[in-house]
């Protein structure tokens, strides 16, 4: 186990206690600037600077939205097709696979995809099925740049969903079922009673994968709208203020020090949430 | 080992008959086909001309003109043949790295627990809540002192970090499956440690292991931020060779839509011929 320790602390942890102390100084790119600046500390004003910054609030509140409609909805979706597919039907290995998909695409392509093939006003299907139907044009990607994103999110993540969904649902004890299905149980009932609460676990360890993957989308971003109003999140805003452009490094570790602790939040959160919501429905 | 009995499977309707059943198989391949859509749109545009493409038209055939044009390269760009070498040699050294150092803290996890194991387990997950950009100015800075912008080597140090943490995670609740008594029982016998993993252990847990191993190539293989952050140079790898073929004047839609297959196709097809095994492998233990 060492080794693996060893290694986590030193690419994981080392690096992230040397952004803590940039985050305390002024360090900039030295070829980027006009008059070069020593580095210095400079104590808190990074973070203070943070709470003046509309952009940030704004990044964070885009990363709020982004993350909880893509984590919720795939998780919907996933376990709908879940339990269409955990039943034999004619081809049941083929749809599976048409399915699942999308999840072993590069986030890149997936964006691409999205991007110039459905969303395009100039090539994109989507336009073609608007006005087969007499409707007018739609700029989906600069109109509705975070709807978008979330669309090739959920298109990539429900898959994942589905196949954890999947797991769960294979994994619940058929003697049981049977036993309900011989008490003259309804199926909704047996659904409601037996296969959710058995799917809770599944449920949450598919929110919580998906929120620290989701929660740091950066692909998409920088692919599809290369992270204008409405689209840019928290990760996206620190990489613009850093290595894209900014250059700041020091403010932009502040910037990332503040990410952390958001994604951890929104992480517990997510898991919250979702536990709360299904313990109520044991109550019921 | 017994194959467990195969369920049934999900009842949703009342009485299940006939029609119901053969509805809701429908359902199902209605949303299969709708989710599959933008893919196979891509798939059948790579195989036109780029007038046909841009237009989204069929009239002058399929080929794999398109194809050829992507594999051909030009002088001053990344070309396929170097794009995938570094994108094979990072996704195997890291992964091969990952689960040599994921298996035995996973077995000190799961089937010889060393004291504060909840502990540890808890820390590896937590460094996965660590967003990259929070670590991505010391690695680059640090990469840029030691000469590492542009190696192959940084990206294979990379993504063994952002797999290690999925890797412990996932190996050491599939280990957990493994019955204690069997363990037991050859360890009383006298076996080694060795041929425990191989004959007792490893043929138990097989399935999950590869499950995760594969989930550590496909993340590896469609890594970007890293591979644009400190790989500009000469050792780019397949999503920036993609990117490449965004062209900027001119058709370009089948060309890219070419391309993008091209990548994605090794992952696919580990997918395609792993799915059941992923699946088994997350029933069997991604929760204990």
């Amino acid at each position: 186990m060492l080794p693996a320790l060893v290694f986590a602390v030193l690419v994981t942890q080392l690096p992230f206690l040397v952004s803590i102390y940039y985050s305390f100084t002024n360090l900039k790119d030295r070829t980027q600037s006009i008059i070069p600046e020593p580095t210095r500390f400079v104590g808190i004003d990074n973070y203070k600077a943070i709470f003046s910054d509309q952009f940030f609030r704004q990044a964070m509140w885009t990363s709020v939205q982004m993350t909880v409609y893509s984590v919720v909805l795939s998780l919907v979706f996933g376990t709908l097709f879940a339990l269409l597919l955990d039943r034999k039907f004619f081809g049941q290995g083929i749809v599976r696979t048409l399915l699942i998909t999308p999840f072993l695409l590069m986030p890149v392509v997936a964006a691409l995809i999205w991007k110039q093939q459905m969303f395009s006003s100039i090539f994109g299907i989507l336009d073609k099925v608007l006005n087969f139907f007499g409707l007018s044009s739609v700029a989906f990607i600069s109109d509705h740049p975070l709807a978008s994103i979330v669309t090739v999110l959920v298109w990539q993540w429900t898959p994942f969903m589905m196949l954890i969904m999947l797991a769960g649902l294979q994994s619940q004890p058929s003697d049981i079922l049977e036993a309900a299905g011989v008490d003259g149980a309804t199926p909704l009932g047996i659904f409601r009673q037996l296969t959710l609460p058995h799917l809770r676990r599944y449920l949450e360890l598919g929110a919580l994968l998906g929120s620290i993957y989701i929660v740091q989308a950066f692909d998409a971003i920088d692919v599809m709208t290369g992270g204008g109003p409405g689209s840019t999140n928290v990760p996206y805003y620190v990489y613009q203020e850093s290595l894209g452009g900014g250059f700041r490094y020091g403010a932009a570790s502040a910037y990332a020090i503040v990410v952390v602790i958001f994604s951890i939040i929104i992480a517990t959160f997510s898991l919250r949430v979702l536990s709360g919501l299904l313990k109520d429905e044991d109550r019921a | 080992m017994t194959e467990r009995k195969r369920r049934r499977g999900t009842r949703l309707s009342v009485g299940e008959s006939r029609v119901s059943m053969v509805a809701l198989g429908l359902a199902a391949w209605v949303v299969g086909a709708l989710w599959i859509f933008p893919f196979a749109w891509t798939v059948l545009t790579s195989f036109k001309t780029e007038q046909d493409a841009s237009a989204q038209t069929l009239h002058q055939g399929l080929s794999f003109g398109r194809y050829n044009d992507v594999s051909q390269s030009t002088q001053g760009t990344l070309s396929l043949g170097t794009a995938f070498t570094n994108s094979l040699i990072v996704v195997l050294v890291s992964t091969t790295i990952v689960m040599l150092l994921a298996l035995p803290a996973a077995y000190a996890l799961a089937i010889r627990p060393v004291p504060k194991w909840r502990d540890v387990l808890f820390f590896f997950i937590s460094t996965k809540f660590l967003p990259v950009v929070a670590s991505i100015f010391p690695i680059y800075v640090y990469a840029s002192k030691w000469n590492l912008i542009g190696t192959r080597t940084i990206l294979i140090v990379l993504y063994i970090a952002i797999n290690l943490p999925l890797a412990v995670w996932m190996t050491r609740s599939f280990f957990s499956e493994v019955p204690r008594e069997l363990i037991e029982a050859a360890e009383i016998d006298g076996t080694s440690l060795f041929n425990q993993l191989r004959s007792v252990i490893m043929p138990i847990a097989a399935p999950g292991i590869a499950a995760t191993a594969l989930l550590c190539v496909i993340f590896a293989w469609n890594e970007y931020f890293y591979a644009i952050q400190l790989n500009f140079a000469g050792a780019s790898t397949m999503p920036q060779w993609v990117i490449g073929n965004v062209s900027t004047r001119g058709n370009f839609l089948a060309k890219l839509s070419a391309a993008s297959m091209i990548a994605c196709l090794p992952v696919i097809l580990a997918g395609w011929a792993a799915q059941k095994r992923m699946i088994r492998g997350l029933s069997m233990g991604a929760l204990k």
